[in-house]
Parts: C-alpha cells; structure tokens; sequence
C-alpha cells in the first residue's frame, strides 16, 4: 500500500516535470535542427549557434536585456532594502498605506502597469532604453521588498544598540552588523529581481519605442515572419548556463548546510 | 504475564546510518506510569515514536496486547500521544481540537459535548472551549493537548516532554496535575523526559537510556539510591564518583583510606566506581572522619549549603545544613550504607556522558 | 515620523512618481474624451457587445485556469511531502528552472507539441488514439495558460504547506485521521493564505495574457487582455483602452478584496 501511493506519488510528479519541461526539450532540438521548418527534422547542425555571434540584432537585444535586468535589478536592490528598512520602523497605519502602494504593482495586470508608465512617460520623455529602465524598476522594487522585509523582522533589533554602545557609528554598525544579517534576503531579492526582468514582455512591449528592442519584444516582432532558429540556439545556451550556476550553487550550499549540521 | 499492555521485542532503528535505538526489549504493564529518562539524542524520542507509530523500526517488533501492530499507522492504533510542542490545531478551536478525534469515530454530538465538557474540567479549563490555541498560554495549550489526547480513551498516552517549554513553577505544578488526572483516568502513560527531577516525581518506574540502550530500569528509588553504573549515578542527582579499590568484601580504598562498605561480590582488588551522594557526607572536625581537605567554596542553596571539599586532588560535593567557612580544614565521614560501589564499564557505550 | 522611516523617503518619491501619477493618468484618460471633456462613455464601453463577450471569456477562461492550476498543484505538493522533497533546495529550483527560457519561445514550442501534426497526435496514433486538433483552440489557449502559470501556484501552495509543522499532521494522524482527512481538514485550511496568493497570482495574469491568446488560439479568441493592446497599439484610442483598463483594474482589485487581506507574500518572495 505505503509502495502503491509513493509509485503513484513519483509518477505525478514526473508528469507534472514532463509537461513542465516537454516545451523546452523541443526548443532545444529544435535548435539543433537543419531544417528551418519547425516541424521537420533536416539533420544535425550546429549552425544557428555560429548565426546566434553573427546576428547583430540578437547580440544588441541580449545586450539590451542584460544591461536593463542588470541595472534595474541593482538599483531596485539598492532602493528596496532602504524602503524595507525605513517602512519596517513606521508605525501600523502608515506601514499598512506604503505596503497596499508597494502591491500594486504586483497585484495588477502587467498590461495595466505597462500602459499607465507608458502614457506618462510619453508625456515628458521619449520612450526608448530610459524609459524600459525607469519601468522595470518600479516593478522590481516590491519584490526586493517583499524578500528584505522576513529578514528585518526576524532581526533582533539590540544588536545595532550593542554596536552602537560599543562605539560603531550610524555607518559602520549599519555595514557591520546590520546588512550582513539581511544578506540572505538581499540576495533573493536580487535574484528575483532580475529573474522577473529578464522575462518580462508586457512593460517592456509598451514603454519601449521604437528601436530598442529586449529579447522579448524581439521574439515577439517575429512571431508573424517565424522566429529564427538562432533565438532557439540563444536560448539553449541560456538555459545551459542557468542550469550550470544552479547545480554549482546547489551543490556549494549543499556542503555548506551539511557542515553546519556536522558542527 | 497477561498484565502486559505493550512489549518492545528487539527494536533497532538508525538515521541516516547512525544507531538510534540498540535491540531494545522493554515491557509496560497496565495501568503503570513508566518514564523514559536520558540525555538528548539517547533514543527515547524515537522509542515513544515507534510505540505511536510515526516510526517504524528497522528490526523487531511492537507487541500491543498480544498483536503485533509493528506495521500499523498511527490512526489506526489505541495509542496517543502529548506532543512536545502542543500541536494544537491552529485553526480550530479548543472545543473543536478536543473533537477531532471523537467526530471521527462518528460519536453521537450529544455524546462528544459531554467529552468535551469533562475533558475540559479534567484538567481545568473549564470555561475555554471557544478560545483559539493561539490566544492560550503555553500551560493552557498543553492542557488542550492532554484533553484532546485523553477523551479518545486511548488503553496507552504517550507524552513527549510535554513539559519542556514551560517554566520551572508551572512545571511542577503540572506534574502533579498530571499525577491526579492519571489516577482519575485509569490508563498507562509512558512519559519522555530528560529531566531527573520530574522523573523521580511522577513515575511509578524509570527507564534510563543511553546510546539506545537501556542502562537501568526500576522504582525513584532503587535508581536514586543504587545505580546500577556511573552513567545513571552521574545522570540522577548529583553525585561524587570516584575511583576506589576493593580490598574485600565490604572494605573499599579510596583515597588511601580504607571505608567500610555493604557491597559484596567483587574481585579482590578490583579496580571499581565509588558514588556517594553529596547529602550522605558529613562534615566533621579535624581528624574525626575518614578524610581531611580544605573547604574551597561555600554557596547557600535555600535549604542547605553547598560545600566544595578537596582532598589532595578530587573535590568532594557536599550537602549540609550547617555552614563551613572556606580556608578552614574538615574532616569527612560517611555510614557504610551510604556507599555504593559499582562495576567499572567494559564498554564504551556504558561510559559518563556529560552533554548536558 | 521616526529617524529610521527617513530611509524609506526615496522610494517613496519613487512610488509616487511612476506608481499614483501614472494610475492617475490612467484615470484621467479613462475619464476624457479626445477633445479633453469629461465623460464616461469609455467605461460604460465595457458592456458593449465586443467588450462584454472578451470580458465574460477572460473571466470564464481566468476561472477555469485558476481551478486546474489548483487541482495540478495540490497534489503536486502532496507527493513532494510524501517523499519526503520538502526543504531540499533543488525542490524549487527545479520548478522555477523553465522560467529563465524566454516564455513566447515555451509557447511557441507547446504549440508544437499540440498542433495537429505534432508530438502529441504523434503519441495518439501510436496507441492508436484519434488525432485531436488542438492547435488554434480554446482548449490549446487555456493549456498554454496552465502552462504559463502553473509555477507559480505551485510554488505558492508549496510555500504555505511548508510552513505547517510536522507535529500538527502527526497529532491528527494519532487522534485517528487518515491520509483524506489530514488533507482535508488538516492541510487545506492551513495552507488557506498560499492558496489565496495563488489564486491572485493565476487569476488575475489569466485575464490579460494576450501573448498567449495570440499564440496558442491563433488570434481567434479576444481576452481583455488583446482588446485593451489593440486600442492602444492599433486604434490608437487610448481614452477607450484608459477606460477598460480601469474598469480591469476594478475588477483586480475586487477580486483581491475578495479573496484576501494580506500581502501576496507566499508565492514569489520565497522563491530563491
């Protein structure tokens, strides 16, 4: 019985993962194929990875997109653990009006978002690689945010007091003894902050202009003429690299947590 | 023996390869109130894990009333059990935590309000049926948690240190509470703690264990005052051990002192454990008593002193009503009753294991 | 005011700046005509016929994703505990992995998978099913969104069921509850505010997924989400795609009142 249900329990699982992956097993053979026919397999080439270097228009649309998910995400860092610090010493009403600001963003249609930055920025700048900066940045903000602020509230407050009494000024107790304590939820706020960037349509497709193009609004623009297998190729190795920090970061933190058990 | 409620026959169990539990062998008897006593990570947790059925054991076999139910879940056994840390339904209320149990076996409403009414009054609650879990104390809870395991009329109650997280008055007025409602309700209770104090209060038997082993099974009593190795001196109460020679029958050197003893039965000049505990030394004048050291500390402990001893290079505990002043050399003496000698262990697994 | 909150001025301007003022031009665009007067005729818009029908669909097609999603990921969820996968780093990772591949090219690739001389028929005919055409459906339209979403309600509900302790689901398994019942009575209630933050986060993407509407059903099925694009990329009636928009993010915001009080903090912030 107990091994009936743990069989049923791996199969579900493995077909969750199936339906979950199945896409991008097609997107990776489909970027191996020599057939620029999406459904036919014309034999074994590594073209389209040479085609991903050669590509401009790629090159300048992967540029785009790291600078902007980068930059964004940085600055959203920076932003967000202030914010969470300052919001966290308000008091309840105060605290409870900045958060239901701060969800808005997360809680309405992107297309809403991207719409309403977009008919104001045209209002007093062109719309173009500021205004994509300017837009992923308030929508990554509530995330750094939403990861800071556990942290900050777990905190023990005493601890910047006893840096404090113990002669640290504002500064070096704030450096010293305060981030290092919120290090794990800067961090993923970080991460998800540009993970969110990265994949991010919607915003961009409206607040970009002409010209500027990210990875997204470029797929996009060739839906109607067929994508390029080079996008396939280009996404390949996106997902290899992902994969590979991943494992190596898993791994590292796996030793990691096993040491502090073995303490 | 058919007053035997439950039988562990040669439970082993290990975690990720390391042995929790040792072939294990133990038998409760009806209506008893038995206490598993040890350090931390000495396998009495998962012993009473195994007895409820979250654990199943990696050899042998749990007897329950002659049927072996080694292979039963845990709903479907007469077992149940006071967690540590309350577990109480966090969206259910008192009365509805107390339910649970009784609206699965389908009792009749009439019947489960009464439960619920009596459970409530058993340990004194009386009055907080619609209160949240989270909206009690600590001791509150607690008592929810016994109430909710006790209307099941359950033939054995498991309790894991289910007073661990409260404070050291409520504690030991909950012992006693305890005490009353397992008179009132008549069933066996098998309590996990690593405290001594509150073994010794409420148990009808002890069971010690280290290792996964068990080092001594018996009365308060016999384990107080005739531990069977140093593990269990050292773990119960406070106690000298030290190291002596027997002579002979009734004669043991320590220090270069011979002492008059009541043990018999060790080899001629075995090298044994001696423990004596620290209210059976007296405190004598000079020269009137086995030894003579120097009182090196003094500490009033309410309803006696504490007095710190040393005699050339071993620090006597001693217990006393009357103080001693520090600097000042006493003699020590001790009646022959008062010394127990035990065997040195052979094993490691037997040996003082001080991670408390 | 305290020091401390002082820390928070920057990003409070910054809410200020590209959070209220563009809802508020949103507002005011919903609220004028193109000469600038006062009108409501772009939120009234809304219950003619064309908007009416994307509205009535999205709503219907949000709902039903948001339903399969939950009853995917319960179970899900449920078999990860069994197995004991809950804590381990990898659990998460794994599920969030297919989101660093652009999600136009999952789509695309889906797609392939349905159409009708695709892997899936390919499968069919094998065991010796009847071809289903998929391709350029509703039914293909609402895979893709399931697809689209699925993670996130996963991760959510994974979250929340994390936070119950071990000792509370043992409790009820001792006082006699079976594997139904813990889930039922047990698992369920508690997980209550992952579900809830799902649910926001399912629901309300659903509605307006216009990407996915173009890709999967073959621009045959308009949600709100494509009516409110082409007013403002193809129209250009921005005061008529102001007033849908408001009238969308009225019904979000219901929508959130309804389900919720508190912040949609389960699904993503715990993600890494």
């Amino acid at each position: 019985m107990e091994r009936l249900k743990n069989f049923i329990s791996k199969a579900y699982i493995f077909i969750i993962l199936l339906f979950l992956y199945a896409p991008i097993a097609v997107l990776i053979v489909s970027s191996f194929n020599d057939s620029k026919s999406r459904v036919v397999w014309g034999g074994f080439t590594l073209r389209w990875y040479r085609g991903v270097f050669e590509s401009d228009q790629i090159m300048d649309a992967l540029f785009t997109t790291m600078i902007i998910s980068l930059s964004a995400s940085l600055i959203a860092t920076v932003l967000g653990v202030m914010a969470a610090i300052g919001i966290s010493a308000m008091k309840k009403r105060s605290y409870k009006a900045v958060m239901a600001v701060n969800n808005i963003p997360m809680v309405n249609a992107d297309i809403v978002i991207g719409i309403s930055l977009m008919l104001w920025f045209i209002k007093f700048m062109p719309l173009g690689f500021m205004s994509v900066l300017l837009a992923h940045i308030t929508f990554d903000v509530p995330y750094v945010i939403l990861s800071v602020m556990p942290k900050l509230q777990q905190m023990n407050v005493s601890v910047y007091e006893a840096a404090r009494d113990l002669g640290a000024n504002a500064v070096y107790a704030f450096f010293k003894v305060v981030l290092p304590q919120l290090y794990g939820g800067i961090l993923s706020g970080f991460f998800l902050a540009f993970t969110i960037s990265m994949d991010d349509f919607v915003v961009t497709y409206f607040t970009k202009g002409a010209g500027v193009d990210t990875l997204s609004t470029l797929i996009y623009g060739e839906l109607k003429k067929g994508i390029k297998p080079e996008m396939y190729a280009l996404s390949t190795i996106i997902f290899a690299l992902v994969l590979i920090v991943l494992i190596v970061v898993n791994i590292y933190s796996g030793k990691e947590e096993r040491a502090v058990i073995d303490h | 023996m058919s007053d035997v409620i439950l039988r562990l026959d040669g439970i082993s169990k290990s975690f990720d390869g390391k042995q929790v539990i040792n072939r294990l062998d133990l038998e409760i008897k009806k209506n008893e109130f038995v206490t598993l006593l040890g350090p931390s990570g000495c396998g009495k947790s998962t012993t009473l894990r195994i007895i409820g059925g979250f654990e199943k054991p990696d050899e042998g076999c749990v007897i329950f009333e002659g049927k072996d139910i080694t292979a039963l879940p845990p709903d479907k056994r007469h077992i149940n059990t006071v967690f540590q840390k309350y577990s109480l339904f966090p969206h259910m209320n008192v009365e509805d935590n107390i339910a649970f149990g009784l609206k699965l076996k389908k009792k009749s409403r009439s019947y489960i309000k009464d439960k619920i009414e009596y459970a409530l009054g058993l340990v004194n609650m009386d009055g907080y049926g619609k209160r949240m879990p989270m909206s009690l104390s600590g001791g509150q809870q607690q008592r929810v948690a016994i109430a909710r395991a006790i209307v099941n009329e359950p033939q054995i109650l498991l309790l894991d240190e289910p007073l661990g997280a409260l404070d050291l008055k409520l504690r030991q007025k909950m012992q006693l509470e305890l005490i009353k409602i397992k008179k009132e309700v008549g069933i066996t209770f098998v309590y996990v703690t690593h405290d001594q104090e509150e073994a010794l209060t409420m148990s009808d038997r002890i069971i010690v264990m280290n290792k996964g082993i068990i080092q001594q099974m018996g009365s308060s009593k016999s384990i107080y005052d005739e531990p069977q190795n140093a593990f269990v001196a050292d773990f119960i109460g406070e106690s000298n051990i030290i190291d002596g020679i027997m002579k002979r029958d009734c004669l043991v050197n320590i220090q270069g002192v011979d002492f008059e003893c009541v043990d018999v039965g060790f080899g001629k000049l075995e090298p044994v454990d001696v423990v004596i505990r620290p209210e059976d030394l007296t405190i004598v004048k000079r020269g009137e008593g086995y030894l003579d050291g120097t009182v090196i500390s003094e500490v009033f402990k309410g309803a006696f002193y504490e007095i710190v001893v040393k005699v050339s290079d071993y620090e006597w505990l001693i217990q006393s009503v009357n103080p001693a002043a520090v600097g000042s050399i006493v003699g020590l003496t001790i009646i022959p009753d008062n010394i127990q000698i035990m065997h040195k262990p052979i094993s490691e697994d037997a040996e003082v294991i001080k991670d408390e | 005011m305290n020091k401390r909150s002082l820390w928070s001025g920057p990003y409070i301007l910054w809410m200020i700046g590209f959070t209220v003022i563009p809802f508020c031009m949103i507002l005011h665009y919903a609220l004028t005509d193109r000469d600038g007067a006062f009108t409501f005729r772009n939120l009234l818009a809304m219950f003619e016929p064309v908007h009416l029908k994307a509205m009535t669909v999205s709503v219907e097609v949000a709902f039903f994703c948001t339903v399969i999603c939950i009853l995917l990921a319960y179970p899900l969820v449920i078999a990860m505990k069994r197995l004991g996968l809950f804590g381990k780093s990898y659990t998460i990772l794994v599920l969030i992995l297919p989101m660093w591949i652009n999600f136009i090219l999952r789509l695309l690739a889906l797609q392939m998978i349905l159409s009708n001389n695709g892997v899936l028929n390919h499968i069919f005919s094998i065991l010796g099913l009847p071809p289903h055409e998929l391709a350029n459906t509703r039914t293909a339209m609402m895979i893709g969104i399931v697809y689209d979403y699925l993670p996130y309600m996963i991760v959510s509900i994974y979250n929340s069921v994390a936070d119950i302790d071990d000792d509370i689901i043992e409790a009820a398994r001792d006082l006699g509850a079976g594997s139904l019942t813990v889930f039922f009575r047990i698992i369920l209630p508690l997980s209550v505010p992952g579900l809830l933050s799902g649910i926001v986060m399912v629901f309300v993407p659903s509605m307006t997924s216009f990407v996915t509407a173009n890709i999967m059903a073959g621009g045959k099925i308009q949600l709100i989400g494509n009516i409110i694009e082409q007013e403002f990329i193809t129209t250009m009636d921005w005061h008529l795609g102001s007033g849908l928009s408001v009238i969308l993010m009225i019904f979000v915001l219901l929508s959130m009142a309804f389900t919720s009080r508190n912040d949609p903090d389960y699904g993503m912030s715990k993600i890494w």
